[in-house]
């Protein structure tokens, strides 16, 4: 457990002192607090039934897409570009251990970037004009779903970009790759399920889509309605990623 | 957990390890004592790197055993990789750390306790003459003398009872050799190192013992005399005097049956030619070749010299040896149409 503490503080330092990880985070903070003021402002112009939390939560699909291959591009790719993964082998630490390592430094600083985006809200709540802020805009339960949905999901994107990440020793390509598995898990079955519906031949694989769409799960989370299922879905797609990642990261030690 | 053997810190038996149908390592056997400096000597691609790996742990054997310590690398890789400091080819790392964060994570990661890594990161530096200014610098920053320096401090700072060192002195200038030759000798007698290295002077100086490996099979094993008095049996003698190939190789007959002439140079620039004579060993042939070509003065015999083989040397005719076997054994096997080993009946720690 000591050396594995050692690995993930290792991991966390490597974050801090990236310039990858400032840009990520630089470009999400930007991005997010402007789609908060858009949000803020269609409701308290237009008005609708959605709050602002609700259509600020529903666009996270889109930093996410540069958030998370920025975040974990370098994870593996790196290490196995410079030789540094044998190095790390050579000492008495398992394969499993470096995955869980980098997956969990990536995932602190995910989940720490979404919960600096509450300041936006906070602020919105105390410093903005009563017109502006809405009526609306901070509905505790729902921003904590809405953030539960955004954490547990998150868990299977990181794995994501840790999976594309030990795939390849370039990282620009462990980047790009992270965005293609990226666009696919969260939008694919979504447009599966549209090709599917009214195709008899392919009408099994509507039960399968729905189960995994990603904006049915945000609608439901965002609605307070918290299910069991999307919790498996995204926990046990997380663990089968990095169990595949720890041994391809086996595989490529040496 | 292995038999433990007090004298051996490393046992390895009948190593065998394919890449895509290639062997690279084929059968290699060897063993190395506590507190030995071993030499690890082979042209590329004869095995070395793949032997060093499966030591570490870092590469699995196809068949074969090989235990630190007593533990079996394939069974409890790590476990024997905490008896191991392991630096590899090309010492790769990490660029954005300095030295001593990167050796304070090392330490860490080895399981040196807490309340020690500070201090024994501090000795591996100073052992390392790492402590004054480089301690603090980029390792992506420093020169190929210390980052050599750095990979060596990681090898040894957990105090390890093996250190395997693939190439260690490749790239620095003859100072950081000599300051790297020194480290390892001081390592002489508190661990057992392993070194694997091109440059056959160096690894005649700092090793007790040298392995020769080529085409993946240890074709030789024991101190430099040894292997001397092996592959280059008999004496050679330094001949400088006023006679060419020729004419010196007519007096050399005269002389003796037994002497031959091995090589010849020259003239230089006084006229003087120089050549190499092999002679039987036990006897004093440098007084018989003194006494014999200084009694004609028109020779005018300058300098009898007696010449011992470097291990270079006995590195080119124990390879030599083992291509010539090589060449035979498949001779023999197109001859016979028998896929079965010529030496299947080897002695398992022959070597």
């Amino acid at each position: 457990m000591k050396r594995f503490d050692a690995l993930f503080k290792h991991q966390i330092h490597l974050m801090f002192i990236s310039a990858s990880t400032y840009f990520a985070a630089f470009l999400f903070l930007a991005f997010m607090g402007i789609m908060y003021v858009l949000a803020l402002m269609d409701v308290s112009s237009v008005g609708g039934s959605q709050s602002a939390t609700e259509k600020f939560l529903s666009v996270f699909w889109v930093p996410v897409l540069f958030m998370v291959p920025l975040l974990t591009m370098r994870s593996l790719s790196e290490e196995r570009r410079m030789g540094t993964l044998g190095t790390l082998m050579s000492t008495p630490i398992r394969a499993w251990q470096i995955v869980a390592a980098k997956f969990l430094a990536c995932y602190f600083f995910y989940v720490l970037l979404w919960l600096l985006t509450l300041v936006y809200m906070f602020v919105a709540q105390n410093y903005l004009p009563q017109g502006l802020a809405g009526s609306n805009n901070f509905a505790p339960a729902q921003v904590f779903t809405g953030y539960l949905f955004i954490f547990v999901s998150g868990l299977t994107y990181i794995a994501i970009g840790i999976f594309a990440s030990s795939l390849t020793r370039t990282t620009f390509v462990a980047g790009m790759l992270s965005f293609a598995m990226l666009f696919f898990a969260i939008v694919g079955s979504g447009i599966i399920s549209k090709f599917v519906v009214g195709d008899a031949y392919m009408s099994w694989l509507s039960g399968p889509m729905e189960y995994m769409q990603t904006f049915k799960h945000l609608e439901d989370f965002s609605n307070s309605l918290l299910d069991t299922r999307p919790f498996f879905f995204y926990i046990s797609t997380a663990c089968l990623l990095l169990g595949l990642t720890s041994l391809i990261t086996e595989s490529k030690s040496s | 957990m292995e038999a433990s053997d007090n004298t051996n810190s490393v046992i390895v038996r009948r190593l065998t390890k394919s890449y895509g149908g290639v062997k690279a390592v084929d059968g290699v056997s060897f063993r190395i004592g506590r507190g030995e400096v071993v030499g690890f000597l082979g042209p590329n691609g004869a095995g070395k790197s793949t032997t060093m790996k499966i030591l570490a742990g870092m590469t699995q054997a196809d068949s074969g055993s090989a235990s630190i310590c007593g533990v079996n690398v394939a069974t409890n890789p790590d476990s024997a990789r905490e008896h191991i400091g392991y630096m590899p080819e090309n010492n790769p790392l990490p660029e954005d750390l300095r030295v001593v964060e990167y050796l304070r994570f090392r330490a860490r990661l080895k399981g040196v306790p807490g309340r020690d890594v500070k201090r024994r990161v501090e000795e591996a530096m100073q052992t390392c003459q790492l402590h004054r200014r480089a301690a603090r610098k980029i390792i992506g920053n420093l020169s190929k003398g210390f980052r050599q320096r750095v990979g060596i401090a990681d090898a040894i700072l957990a105090r390890p009872e093996v250190i395997i060192m693939d190439e260690p002195t490749i790239g620095l200038d003859p100072h950081q050799i000599i300051a790297i030759r020194k480290l390892i000798s001081s390592l002489r007698g508190k661990m057992s190192v392993i070194i694997s290295s091109h440059i056959l002077p160096e690894v005649e100086v700092m090793c007790d013992r040298v392995v020769i490996i080529n085409n993946g099979r240890v074709v030789a094993s024991g101190t430099p005399a040894s292997l001397r008095k092996e592959f280059i049996p008999g004496e050679r003698y330094g001949v400088s005097l006023k006679a060419d190939a020729e004419l010196f190789g007519r007096l050399l007959s005269e002389i003796g049956e037994d002497f031959e002439l091995a090589d010849s140079s020259g003239p230089d620039a006084d006229g003087y030619y120089s050549h190499t004579v092999k002679a039987p060993g036990g006897r004093n042939c440098g007084a018989l070749l003194i006494g014999e070509l200084s009694k004609d003065s028109s020779l005018g015999l300058r300098e009898v010299s007696r010449r011992e083989p470097g291990l270079e040397e006995i590195f080119m005719a124990a390879t030599r040896r083992s291509w010539d076997e090589t060449r035979e054994l498949s001779l023999h096997k197109m001859g016979s149409g028998d896929g079965s080993r010529a030496d299947a009946g080897e002695e398992e720690d022959s070597i």
